[in-house]
């Protein structure tokens, strides 16, 4: 999706993950991924330079529609789809 | 036709049955040798991101690795000499642990517990109190702890804590598709 596309995007559940570092943010993904019904979108916000990567291949791993990222000045919001 | 056709899937679903038995299943194996700091905050690092992706997690602390599991508020009675000498040597729990390297007498592993906290890394006790939360299975090797003399009364609480030996951990290892030692 564009970076419009992901800004436009109403999040069903946003997870503030920054703050925390690895695994913190994985551990909030998957603890809050239960709280969201299936093909609901979940943001989460992090500050953690390896979780750009993560929580992709956790998407990955897991079944979940990775969306994209969205860089602000401090911290980048990540997007996913649930399964 | 119709019978050759039955009986074929048949033999194909026993077929499908047996191998599935022997895949490899969605699960780490990790033996903890090691008391080292930072090669035990690797292990629980590692242990709780697995959980965060759905694998199962068996750990095999033995050696060294042990002393992490001990309690400093418990003691054991009715030791020997020399359980009583190790018991005093090594470290007693998570937070006595040192770094492998560049410990300086303490100093080192003070200064990455403070540079943990300021960067919000979760420090070992969080990370063990979430791995209990998330499943983690931690076995002990009771050799390990015979030889060194510590008791089970003087461990700390983790839900389903079990005493075993190698064949429990191989077979574990067998059965997962990661297999690591730290």
């Amino acid at each position: 999706m564009t970076t419009d596309e992901l800004k436009a995007i109403k999040s069903d559940l946003v997870i503030d993950a920054r703050g925390t570092a690895c695994p913190g943010p994985l551990l909030a993904a998957k603890k809050a991924i239960g709280e969201i019904e299936s093909g609901e979108i979940m943001e989460i916000l992090s500050a953690d330079e390896g979780t750009k990567h993560d929580i992709p291949r956790w998407c990955d791993k897991m079944d979940h529609e990775f969306l994209g990222i969205v860089e602000t000045d401090s911290y980048t919001r990540l997007f996913l789809k649930k399964a | 036709m119709s019978a050759e056709i039955e009986n074929q899937v048949k033999i194909l679903e026993e077929q499908l049955k047996k191998l599935q038995k022997k895949q490899a299943k969605d699960q780490i194996s990790i033996i903890v040798f090691s008391g080292d700091l930072d090669k035990v905050l690797a292990s629980m690092i590692i242990a709780t991101g697995a959980r965060a992706m759905d694998m199962d997690v068996k750990m095999f602390f033995t050696f060294w690795g042990t002393t992490m599991l001990r309690d400093k508020n418990k003691s054991a009675k009715g030791k020997d000499f020399m359980s009583k000498m190790f018991g005093f040597m090594l470290p007693k729990g998570s937070t006595q642990l040192k770094l492998s390297k560049l410990n300086m007498a303490g100093m080192g592993t003070e200064m990455l517990k403070g540079l943990m906290k300021k960067k919000n890394v979760a420090s070992l006790e969080e990370l063990i109190k979430s791995a209990a939360e998330l499943g983690v299975e931690i076995n002990i090797c009771q050799m390990s702890m015979d030889l060194m003399g510590f008791k089970k009364e003087e461990m700390i609480d983790y839900p389903n804590i079990k005493y075993v030996g190698v064949a429990s951990y191989l077979a574990d290892a067998d059965e997962s598709r990661v297999q690591l030692f730290i």
